[in-house]
């Protein structure tokens, strides 16, 4: 079977589970909806063409109330696993994931501010907007300390990431200790979370993600010659750091845009792509897709088990409680000593 | 590029005065060479001397200080690195790959010089795997694993990969360094049938004498300059190789190749003139004895050796070893002053060692020397007949020879003739004393 087969197949079987877990997530809640309601009235949605017959309660159940929820989970799980899975080609790196150069502590700082602080940020700046610029602003400041005469190893890219999460990371836990009456507000945030989300947010998201995902995936051979190796890469023709920075930015964007909205979803970007990569190979042609769709199948499935519960969890918990006993497996199952 | 120049005999690879270095060191110091199309060059000189430099200056990876590398015309530095790979081509020396792609993929991505970032996989691209798969043997591991190859299989087909880059120049760093020596021929010889095809080869090669055997020419760095470039025979010179190495070397011809053989000698066993072991005369004849030389020489004894045929395989050895060779001009035979200096020789000697040498009328009076000496060790392989051309005669002097001497194999040559010395020695002191 020819690369391009596979990754049709692939992609295709993985799109028809997204589309499953969907109906069925958006089928669950305190109103249980029957598969093929909620299938017809997603259908009948504004910008389709057909109209089937739902009766109103389900249908604004469906679409106002759960759908937005649901779409920002297959987005945000969309756009971490991709990140995801360009960071660890970009380090040859299996621990990498795509807050490794900053970007998750960034926006945390942005949005913890703008809940501790007791002023307004200027330029009407909102939690998400401050989120997602200290997150670009961090991933920037990152690569800047560890480029030097116009190249940036990823080795010192990698350790630079470190050295300014645990900073960051003080930043939030002094802000935190100065948060009072809003500590449960930020604790919440930091969790990761999709409650409370409306279409605006996903609609934010929607514009943003596919013409950088769409870039990413034009540079996904480049991403594979990269795998041996910077100076292989070059003797291949590959302009090793164009490439690097063009990657780095936009995953880093990829993934602020996520976080900026859902706080830090953790594991979603480092389990997925290794998975997909056991199942599917290293070759990113079709290993970039298809993490994309299985992360947004995994973030709504996971997003519906943490609202299903009697009270509803933040998602990151689920996530992380999933994901890690899941990587410990793969860790012990299987030798992950390289990509 | 001079207009007028055809482009067809103009050098591939033109380096001038090349200097590159990191930070404060200086690694190349004003490297000049040009490199002729269809040539193999090897790249040698000592740890450090800059050869991964110069061929990662070469393929644009490092900027030099100062100093132009152009291939095909083209400067290479002021290439984007996608034409740049499309002249140069690189096989690295690591062949380590910590992921799982398969054969066939690697090969491939030796297309992404030619491929646009949206053009789809053309027929010239299929053409040039297929071909690189051909000329590489690679094609019947194209659907495993890279992981799971041996380090041959690896490097031929990281230069199956190279081979799809379709480019004139072909640069090999180390590509012998971690293969075993089977492997290492067959390498070379690869890289040897790929310049017969028209490419030109560039080389780093550790090994001096696989290096001489394969290349057309070889490439001396040392000391961040271009010691010596030219046919092996006159890159290795003791000279040059006392210069450039730091070390003891003897350059004689290899017996079966015939390319230029290096052997590097112990430090300082040569010319020191405190030889204690004691004498040893050996004769020997078209390289039965050149060994034994190397070994004697190198365990400290005074070795003398003759007659021998100008130019004879052993007679040069012991010239390059320096010792005290007597010689006389091929099919001259052994006069009496001859065979006068050998008896000499015979007679200072501790011990004889006689090879497995073949006997004619021309070296008969060597072994009859020999009947003179006290000590003698006799080397074996074949039987004395199968070797005498000369009839009864010679029969006889062997015969007295083979009574008392110690005969041994070839292996056994050097603890024999160390406790030949060792007797010799004490008896001569036991008659002293006795007197």
């Amino acid at each position: 079977m020819t690369l391009r087969t596979r990754t049709v197949a692939w992609s295709s079987g993985l799109c028809g589970l997204l589309a499953a877990v969907i109906v069925a997530s958006a089928g669950m809640g305190s109103v249980s909806i029957p598969p093929t309601t909620v299938a017809k009235a997603l259908l009948s949605a504004d910008p389709l063409p057909f109209a089937f017959e739902v009766g109103r309660t389900h249908r604004i159940i469906v679409l106002d109330v759960r759908m937005p929820r649901v779409a920002l989970a297959a987005l945000v799980g969309f756009a971490l696993a991709s990140a995801g899975t360009v960071m660890q080609g970009f380090f040859r790196n299996p621990m990498a994931d795509p807050s490794i150069v900053g970007v998750s502590s960034g926006a945390a700082v942005g949005a913890v501010a703008t809940i501790v602080l007791p002023f307004a940020f200027p330029f009407g700046l909102e939690l998400q907007g401050a989120a997602f610029l200290s997150a670009v602003i961090t991933a920037f400041a990152v690569y800047l300390i560890a480029t030097e005469d116009g190249r940036t190893p990823t080795a010192t890219l990698l350790l630079a990431g470190v050295a300014v999460q645990t900073f960051l990371g003080a930043i939030i836990s002094l802000l935190l200790l100065h948060s009072g009456q809003s500590i449960r507000r930020v604790v919440y945030w930091l969790m990761g979370h999709l409650g409370g989300t409306t279409w605006a947010e996903v609609r934010v998201i929607a514009l943003v993600l596919p013409p950088l995902f769409l870039l990413l995936l034009a540079y996904a051979r480049d991403l594979n010659v990269l795998l041996l190796g910077e100076e292989d890469a070059h003797a291949l023709g590959i302009e090793v750091e164009r490439t690097k920075r063009l990657l780095l930015a936009a995953s880093s964007v990829v993934t602020a845009a996520a976080v900026a909205v859902t706080g830090v979803i953790g594991f979603v970007g480092l389990i997925v792509p290794h998975g997909m990569r056991l199942l599917v190979g290293p070759d990113h042609r079709i290993l970039l897709p298809t993490s994309a769709l299985a992360g947004a199948s995994f973030l709504v499935a996971t997003d519906t088990l943490a609202r299903s519960g009697p009270a509803e969890i933040p998602v990151g918990i689920v996530t992380a409680a999933l994901g890690a006993p899941f990587f410990l497996y793969l860790l012990r199952s299987r030798e992950v000593t390289g990509l | 590029m001079s207009g007028s120049e055809d482009a067809s005999t103009a050098p591939l690879v033109d380096i001038a005065d090349l200097e590159v270095g990191f930070g404060e060191t200086t690694v190349l110091d004003g490297v000049d060479a040009e490199i002729d199309r269809g040539t193999f060059v090897g790249l040698v000189g000592p740890n450090g001397a800059g050869k991964t430099t110069l061929l990662r200056t070469i393929n644009g990876t490092l900027t030099p200080d100062s100093g132009v590398v152009a291939v095909d015309g083209q400067r290479i530095q002021g290439l984007s690195s996608k034409a740049a790979s499309r002249l140069v081509a690189t096989v690295p020396q690591n062949t380590a790959v910590a992921f799982e792609f398969d054969v066939r993929t690697v090969v491939e991505m030796g297309r992404n010089p030619h491929r646009s970032r949206f053009g789809g996989w053309s027929d010239p691209d299929g053409e040039a795997v297929e071909r690189a798969f051909e000329w590489t043997e690679t094609g019947e591991f194209a659907d495993r694993s890279v992981s799971t190859l041996s380090g041959g299989e690896r490097q031929r087909v990281l230069l199956a990969r190279a081979l799809a880059q379709e480019s004139p120049l072909l640069l090999l760093d180390e590509p012998t360094a971690s293969l075993d020596i089977n492997h290492q021929v067959r390498t070379l010889e690869l890289v040897r049938s790929l310049v017969s095809r028209g490419k030109t080869a560039v080389a780093a090669i550790h090994d001096l004498n696989l290096a001489a055997q394969y290349c057309d020419e070889l490439l001396l760095l040392a000391n961040g300059e271009c010691a010596a470039f030219g046919p092996p025979e006159s890159v290795l010179t003791e000279n040059s190789l006392g210069d450039a190495f730091g070390a003891n070397a003897v350059v004689s011809r290899h017996p079966i190749t015939g390319s230029v053989y290096v052997t590097a000698l112990p430090e300082g066993r040569r010319k020191t003139g405190r030889r204690t072991a004691g004498r040893v005369h050996v004769v020997g004849g078209g390289g039965t004895a050149a060994r034994y030389l190397y070994v004697l020489d190198a365990a400290g004894y005074e070795v003398s050796t003759g007659a021998l045929n100008e130019g004879d395989t052993d007679a040069e050895a012991a010239r390059s070893l320096a010792l005290d060779v007597v010689t006389v001009d091929p099919f001259a035979g052994v006069d009496d002053d001859t065979r006068e200096s050998v008896e000499r020789r015979v007679d200072a000697a501790d011990c004889t060692l006689v090879a497995d040498v073949e006997v004619g009328t021309g070296n008969l009076p060597n072994l009859r020397a020999a009947t003179r000496a006290d000590k003698v060790v006799l080397v074996e392989e074949r039987p004395f007949a199968e070797r005498n051309y000369v009839g009864n005669e010679a029969q006889r002097v062997y015969e007295s020879l083979r009574s008392r001497a110690t005969v041994v194999d070839p292996s056994d040559v050097p603890s024999a003739v160390a406790r030949a010395v060792e007797d010799g020695v004490a008896e001569g002191e036991s008659v002293t004393g006795s007197e």
